[in-house]
């Protein structure tokens, strides 16, 4: 069908002034990157954030708050940048660019090397890290400023935008807290209190935090007494007891869509692309083969890492590498065990091929511990490992494809696809969680909505329409689903397991003898 | 291997085809005229809005239906003759059959309206509307104000539609208040302000006289039988009920009353012709039920019914208890049980009622004037549970159980602002007064 493009879809007056505003904001950075000499960095700075910020606040007020309250989603498939048109390839092709400079060649930005002072771009963030820490910016940093503001310039419209919905205010000024004070501040000013530790935002949990374990990082805590040592400690504590505690209580969301950065930048800046995710079967295949073979990736990859320390510096470490790969084989198993005693039957087909899974890991750590030497594990330099790790995963996919695609693949490709984070939490939300989007009975009808704003593409609609509960792994508990339903059909829930998956042939509204026959089979 | 042929793509015949391919090997074709793939026509309006594109409606991926042996025709169906078991397209070509559903859902009813059938003129329920729609109303320049004639369901979906484009609507509306045959007095009143302030030109108790062409067979205004008054517009939208999609039948021996006439077995006159949903009409109405019940719901649970029937485990078409929802604009709508409005209610049943001071938010909660027993709720602007009120009417709750436990109903999102105490204050102090 053709559509012509609809008017109400252009942008008033009062947006235009404010775009322009931001352009002027980003006009500043762009002229500090071209290296433009600015005589006066800080206030600079101070006035490119200043105007990118006025500039998205005025645009959001004026798009929501003459508006009643309600599902604001009024031409979102006619809007070029929403729906893959020509500015949101462009919008796309600008992010992906800057991410490749930003990971691969920070020079270009202005990155002084060997001791010499920055220039461009890093050298107008000079005046704000020198007033937070008291050294000059680096690439991380400026990256670091850019995404708090847009996690709350965005933020902030996405409160405007559902200014009906609590738990959408809540959740969002929940990433924000996270972000600006986690990821932001607190490393800041632990860099002041002791400048030997290492960049550490305390959210963020190995394998998403995949360098915490590397020896430099280890050592580095180590080597700080008990605030390094409470640190690291935090670290595994987070893993093996915060997490889990916290994902059974109230799902994976607790983490990827009120903790997260990633999650935060998805939620916020990323809001307008969340329609743009694949709702494909074939899609959800990919995504569960990719997503745990990332993860399969990051624990051999850190096991490999930890053991090659453990067998060079083994004097600094109490532990040996046989008790450590011993170990971590040990615990893999009680895991698998563990799922397969209480789960087994409920996983059926996939529980097979969680066996593949498994034995694959235990064979590559055993393999790693009969042939690994201080210098190599599976033949290979171990540090190539970590390396190889670092480039294709941390940097390329996370960065470039899953922030800089925002436009084409929609919000959280990195967490559908590749987070590995998000394949534990996620494994653990399916078997061992209280929480679920509840089916309100029989009133779902079909229309779309749920699935269509699903970020992870999950098709939310297909389990609604059969009355059924949405446990499915990837889901990050955003709520949009429910927010966006016309119905009244979906609710996020924390409850009792029983009765959490249900499988209903027909639906609640039909004759009970017919329901219960049917839905006894 | 027998072939069951469903005529009609939509939710009655999909959801009927879904379950006998669950439960049998049996040969399905369905039939349809309007679109290659089964679509949710509750979400046409979606697309207009620009929140979905057409395929996002579709329920199931285009695999799905070869991977379940489902054999989809696109044809308009001309005439059945049931002598011979044969399905005549207007092409000319036949299709045999075994057994025979008709699921042929609706049309947009017209009075006979002079002027009905102009250019610019339309209904909104088929997806050809919808593509009407988009050729008459892309903009507000090209269609500098649209009138809706009735005010129902598809009414106010067609003026929220409109209203997402910025094109001015005059809504006309028979009745001296919005939908209020069927919602009580308070509710009505409610969606008549929200109405309004969606700045949607309201006119209650005003009537179509006749709808005016320019010289070359387009809309050029409308006139109101009340008033005289002359309206320009570009686009009419009729949107005064739906009436059974039938009219292929009538040469046929299919027995038809305003849809085609069935029995609690879904069956016709016709020995293996069955109906259901939209254009189905039962001989006598079940239970507080119309004949004809033209609902999403009630089509899904008459597929669910029919498929065990015709698997061999005749079943009547028995539903529970009554619910819907709908959306009027921004304020949603749920009702489980029946709560009927003045006009229609009988002598014994009683209401309370509560407001929110916001305006979007109200209850009606109906019960037994003698035996107190509730009857049924229409909530607006808070979700509720269906599971919770289905078991309450079967266990015959009284109101007072009811509004005590309101808070277990409870389906708004969490983090939301709870009524339930403001409610049961507001009931106590009714029952004060009374």
């Amino acid at each position: 069908m053709s559509l012509a493009k609809p008017d109400a879809t252009d942008i008033s007056t009062k947006q235009k002034v404010a775009l322009a505003i931001g352009i002027i904001g980003l006009f500043i950075m762009m002229l500090a990157f071209l290296n433009f000499d600015f005589p006066n960095r800080a206030v600079s700075l101070g006035l490119s954030l200043a105007a990118i910020s006025i500039g998205t606040v005025i645009y959001a007020r004026d798009a929501y708050l003459n508006k009643l309250e309600g599902i604001k989603n009024d031409g979102v498939w006619f809007k070029s940048i929403s729906s893959r048109g020509l500015w949101g390839w462009i919008v796309g092709i600008i992010l992906t660019t800057f991410y490749i400079v930003l990971y691969f060649l920070p020079t270009y930005l202005g990155l002084g090397e060997n001791g010499n002072p920055n220039s461009g771009l890093i050298s107008l963030f000079d005046p704000l890290s020198q007033l937070l820490s008291g050294r000059n910016a680096s690439q991380w940093f400026v990256y670091g400023t850019l995404y708090t503001v847009a996690i709350f310039i965005f933020g902030y419209k996405f409160m405007l935008k559902y200014k009906h919905n609590r738990y959408q205010q809540v959740r969002t000024l929940s990433v924000m807290f996270f972000q600006l004070g986690f990821a932001f501040l607190i490393p800041e000013f632990m860099y002041v209190m002791n400048s030997d530790l290492p960049y550490y935002d305390l959210k963020s949990i190995w394998p998403l935090n995949y360098y915490i374990f590397d020896e430099w990082s280890v050592n580095g805590f180590l080597s700080n007494g008990t605030i390094g040592l409470g640190l690291i400690l935090f670290g595994i504590l987070s893993i093996f007891v915060i997490s889990p505690i916290l994902t059974y209580k109230y799902g994976k969301r607790w983490y990827c869509s009120w903790v997260c950065g990633c999650g935060g930048l998805a939620e916020t800046a990323g809001d307008s692309f969340r329609q743009l995710s694949s709702k494909k079967l074939s899609a959800w295949k990919l995504e569960r083969w990719l997503v745990h073979i990332v993860l399969v990736f990051s624990v051999v990859m850190t096991v490999a890492m930890v053991y090659t320390y453990l067998g060079y510096d083994s004097n600094n470490f109490w532990l040996t590498r046989d008790v450590f790969i011993m170990a971590v084989i040990a615990f893999l198993s009680v895991v698998f065990g563990i799922v397969l005693y209480f789960k087994g039957k409920e996983l059926g087909k996939d529980a097979k091929i969680g066996a593949i899974g498994f034995f694959v890991v235990i064979l590559l750590l055993l393999v790693l511990h009969f042939t690994g030497t201080t210098q190599e594990v599976f033949f290979i330099q171990g540090s190539t490992l970590r390396s190889a790790y670092g480039l294709y995963i941390g940097s390329i996919f996370s960065g470039v494809i899953g922030t800089g695609f925002y436009p084409i693949l929609g919000s959280r490709s990195w967490c559908r696809f590749g987070c590995p984070m998000a394949a534990i939490l996620g494994f653990q939300q399916r078997l061992f969680s209280k929480f679920r989007i509840t089916t309100n009975g029989g009133q779902c009808i079909s229309c779309g909505n749920c699935s269509t704003y699903c970020e992870m593409g999950i098709d939310v609609r297909a389990y609604a329409q059969k009355g059924e509960n949405i446990v499915r792994s990837s889901c990050v508990g955003c709520g949009i689903c429910s927010a966006v339903c016309p119905r009244g059909v979906l609710k996020l829930e924390n409850a009792s397991e029983k009765g959490r998956i249900n499988s209903n042939d027909i639906l609640l509204g039909n004759d009970v003898n017919l329901l219960d026959l049917i839905n006894q089979k | 291997m027998e072939h069951v042929v469903i005529i009609g793509n939509g939710i009655s015949g999909v959801t009927l085809a879904r379950h006998i391919r669950k439960q049998s090997e049996k040969k399905i074709t369905i039939i349809s005229s309007e679109s290659d793939y089964f679509f949710s026509r509750t979400a046409l309006m979606y697309v207009f809005m620009g929140h979905m594109k057409f395929e996002h409606t579709q329920p199931y991926e285009n695999w799905f239906w070869k991977k379940n042996r489902i054999d989809l025709k696109k044809a308009f169906v001309k005439n059945v003759d049931t002598d011979s078991k044969l399905v005549i397209f207007s092409s000319g070509e036949v299709l045999k059959y075994d057994k025979l559903v008709i699921a042929t859902g609706s049309k947009p009813s017209k009075f006979g309206w002079p002027g009905q059938d102009l250019k610019g003129v339309m209904g909104m329920y088929h997806k050809q509307d919808l593509e009407n729609l988009e050729k008459y109303a892309p903009n507000n320049q090209i269609c500098k104000r649209a009138v809706i004639v009735g005010g129902g369901l598809i009414g106010i979906e067609l003026a929220e539609m409109l209203h997402s484009r910025n094109i001015p609507v005059t809504f006309l509306v028979r009745e001296d208040s919005f939908w209020n045959g069927v919602l009580p007095q308070g509710e009505s009143a409610m969606i008549n302000r929200h109405i309004k302030n969606n700045h949607i030109d309201l006119r209650l108790s005003t009537n179509l006289k006749s709808i005016n062409a320019d010289e070359n067979g387009f809309v050029k205004s409308v006139t109101i039988e009340n008033t005289g008054e002359e309206i320009a517009c570009n686009v009419v939208g009729l949107t005064a009920g739906v009436s059974p999609n039938v009219d292929f039948l009538k040469s046929s021996k299919i027995e038809l009353g305003r849809g085609v006439k069935v029995n609690r077995f879904l069956e016709t006159n016709i020995k293996d012709v069955y109906a259901i949903g939209d254009c189905a009409e039962q001989h006598e109405a079940i239970g507080k039920r119309r004949p004809i019940e033209a609902v999403w719901y009630t089509g899904r649970m008459m597929g669910e019914t029919l498929a065990q029937t015709i698997c061999g485990n005749p079943m009547q078409y028995n539903p529970g208890h009554w619910f819907n929802s709908a959306k009027f604009f921004a304020i949603e709508y749920q009702t489980y049980g029946w709560v009927f409005s003045e006009k229609m209610k009988s002598q014994f049943e009683e209401h309370f009622h509560w407001k929110h001071k916001d305006d979007t938010k109200c209850i009606t909660v109906a019960y037994h004037k003698e035996t107190k027993k509730f009857l049924g709720i229409n909530t607006f602007g808070i979700r509720m549970r269906h599971e919770t009120f289905d078991k309450w009417l079967t266990e015959q709750r009284e109101i007072d159980y009811v509004i005590q436990h309101l808070s277990e109903a409870n389906f708004d999102p969490e983090f939301y602002k709870h009524y339930e105490r403001e409610i049961l204050e507001a009931y106590n102090h009714q029952l004060q007064i009374v």
